[in-house]
């Protein structure tokens, strides 16, 4: 059997393709926790992408994850709009955390018009970032957000239940967050990089 | 002084056809019922053989099949003063004349730019209304009056040139008084620069002092004496539909039309518009009012139209409707929103402004808004819808999710992380609070924000989530 062939004559009639992990640009959106940015391909958030956040119950640490980037944004004069929240902002609770009330715009939707509305907000382009609590939302309803997080450059955030996590999601980022027996974070899925292994803790200190 | 004259040759025409686009033969007939004549005729009635000045009896034997409208003097009236409106916005002085606009344009010269460019954009304004005008610039209103009816786009900028250019103009399309008109040519006179040439006693004595009056607005040897055009403060646009309408969708295409119109006249005015009032009129004076409000003045027509669609979208049609009208009396001045000259958004980004409009069209009015804080304690009231709240702060931790009203915290007793904090207040308003606040974890993992009775550690209550 004298079938051996040199692997460089392969690679050059392309008949071998070598697989690369695509180059994934250093994004400027830094999640404000260390820990989590230094597991993140991009070091932070993925620039102009759906982010999506699964939760075991409301009120685990979800808003402490996103909270710094909002602060950063509002600080910087863009606008956020959040839309169908589960919960009135407090509006004090928000300032503790640095973030500029003026600049967040609350959208109070109908189930049926949440997609919708999340859909104008962050194609308009004029919000920096978007946060979204659809109940119903199904794999084509997720592209489109991704789809329009990209066009009008935005970051998309949505929150869903942990539920979700078996089935497949187009969004570049999937962080699970785990409220017992510590908080923590798991890395789901992240584009352009391998998952991590470990969980990344999410406490109080350590930002 | 330099004018242009927009000449409007087929004003009647253009106001019924730009309501609907008429597929077949379509005439404008006017005069007495036994005696009804065409005075306008659209392309495909002029090549079928019908044309202005027939008997409407005459064209009902030649063409079996086409739509006779009936001459509407008030409507042409209207759509006249509109299209002065849109006029305004490249002069203040602006007058009427028989199927024409006259405008002074040699400041707006200065602002606009030199004439092709002045006259590309009245052009693209008038084509963009859907009517069909002709276009003429002279030193007297009234000889750009004359010009624009004789050929399309002449331009003379010179009182020499003016003399010039008027020689060669036929007497009947002078528009000097009606008696020089119908005897000059008797007389072997056929064009205006030989009735610029004979001895002015002689014509004052056949033909009256109008005669010579006339030939001097012509010349700019006497004022124009025209009446300055003043833009009404209310806009008011009532469109009658062909037929009676019954579907909501099929009010979408003259509703795009008007909030077109209403954004012209604005442009006109320079102004925005606030709130507007799409009035759908019913059988006998019966109608439903659809207001459309606007966080701040808005201007851009499809705009306009995206909104007034939104709020149109949520009404029922009770009755059918035969007329439409906008009645818009709210226009403050229109601040152009500002941007950053190294603004990261893209290219083509919606403002954040009209992005809420566009929610709040959809979604009803209180969908869209900012939360500010007020100087209260109490959880329930400590903040409030506003466009800008107060800088308070907390010196105690403050939860991120508030609930609307305290609720029982369920399961096995939550382990203590802060507190008690002691709110003890409104005494004086009847909404009494008397609480121990704490920071909590729950058996789930979850911080909460809950308060039981002062002095106890049971009955949690639910304030908050430190999500």
């Amino acid at each position: 059997m004298n079938a051996v062939a040199p692997l460089s004559a392969l690679l050059d009639a392309r008949r071998v393709w070598r697989g690369r992990a695509p180059e994934v640009p250093a994004g400027d959106q830094p999640t404000g926790w260390r820990a989590l940015d230094a597991v993140l391909p991009a070091g932070g958030w993925p620039d102009a992408s759906l982010s999506e956040i699964l939760l075991p119950v409301d009120g685990v640490g979800e808003l402490r994850l996103v909270l710094p980037t909002l602060a950063r944004l509002t600080q910087s004069r863009r606008h956020v709009v959040i839309v169908s929240p589960p919960y009135a902002p407090c509006v004090a609770g928000w300032r503790q955390q640095g973030v500029d009330m003026r600049r967040v715009d609350i959208v109070e939707a109908a189930e049926k018009d949440v997609l919708w509305a999340t859909e104008q907000c962050l194609r308009s382009g004029s919000c920096a970032a978007v946060l979204a609590w659809p109940r119903q939302a199904d794999d084509r309803a997720l592209r489109r957000l991704q789809v329009a997080a990209v066009t009008g450059q935005a970051l998309a955030f949505v929150f869903r239940d942990r539920s979700h996590l078996s089935n497949a999601s187009p969004a570049a980022l999937r962080l699970e967050l785990e409220a017992s027996p510590q908080p923590r974070i798991w890395v789901r899925k992240c584009r352009g990089g391998a998952v991590p292994p470990r969980p990344v803790p999410l406490t109080q200190l350590a930002r | 002084m330099l004018w242009t004259c927009i000449n409007l040759p087929h004003l009647a025409m253009d106001g019924i056809l730009r309501r609907r686009p008429a597929p077949g033969p379509l005439v404008l007939a006017d005069g007495p019922v036994n005696a009804r004549t065409i005075v306008s005729a659209n392309d495909s009635a002029q090549a079928a053989g019908l044309h202005v000045g027939q008997r409407l009896s005459a064209a009902q034997a030649l063409l079996s099949k086409f739509e006779a409208v009936p001459y509407d003097r008030g409507s042409v009236d209207r759509w006249h003063r509109f299209l002065a409106a849109v006029a305004y916005r490249y002069s203040s002085e602006v007058s009427l004349l028989p199927h024409a606009i006259v405008l002074e344009v040699s400041r707006s010269m200065g602002l606009f730019g030199p004439w092709p460019r002045l006259a590309s954009m009245l052009r693209a304004d008038f084509t963009e209304l859907g009517f069909r005008h002709r276009l003429a610039t002279a030193p007297t209103a009234h000889a750009a009056h004359v010009l624009a009816t004789v050929s399309d786009g002449q331009a003379v900028l010179s009182a020499d040139a003016l003399r010039h250019a008027l020689q060669r103009v036929p007497i009947a399309k002078s528009s000097l008084p009606a008696n020089a008109i119908a005897a000059l040519p008797g007389m072997g006179i056929r064009s205006l620069g030989q009735v610029l040439a004979l001895p002015r006693d002689g014509l004052r004595r056949r033909f009256g002092a109008e005669l010579l009056d006339a030939l001097d607005r012509l010349t700019g040897d006497r004022p124009s004496g025209l009446d300055l055009y003043r833009p009404p403060d209310i806009f008011d646009l009532r469109i009658e539909l062909l037929h009676e309408v019954e579907n909501r969708s099929a009010l979408v295409f003259p509703v795009r039309r008007m909030a077109d119109d209403l954004s012209a006249y604005l442009a006109g005015r320079d102004g925005g518009v606030q709130r507007f009032l799409l009035r759908l009129e019913h059988r006998e004076g019966r109608y439903t009012d659809v207001p459309v409000g606007l966080l701040a003045s808005e201007r851009n027509g499809a705009m306009l139209f995206e909104f007034a669609r939104g709020r149109l979208e949520h009404v029922a049609l009770p009755e059918p409707v035969p007329a439409l009208r906008l009645i818009a009396r709210d226009l403050p001045a229109f601040v152009p929103a500002g941007r950053d000259l190294f603004d990261e958004r893209p290219a083509n980004a919606l403002p954040i402004g009209q992005l809420r409009e566009r929610l709040r069209a959809r979604l009803g009015d209180r969908a869209v808004y900012r939360l500010g804080s007020t100087t209260d304690p109490r959880p329930e009231r400590a903040q409030a819808v506003a466009e800008c709240g107060g800088v308070h702060d907390e010196p105690s931790p403050r939860p991120t999710w508030l609930l609307a009203h305290p609720v029982p915290l369920r399961g096995p007793s939550p382990r203590i992380l802060i507190g008690p904090e002691r709110l003890e207040t409104g005494w004086w308003d009847g909404g009494e609070a008397c609480r121990d606040y704490y920071v909590v974890e729950t058996s789930l993992g979850q911080r909460a924000w809950a308060f039981c009775p002062p002095g106890e550690q049971g009955g949690w209550m639910l304030q908050g989530w430190f999500a």
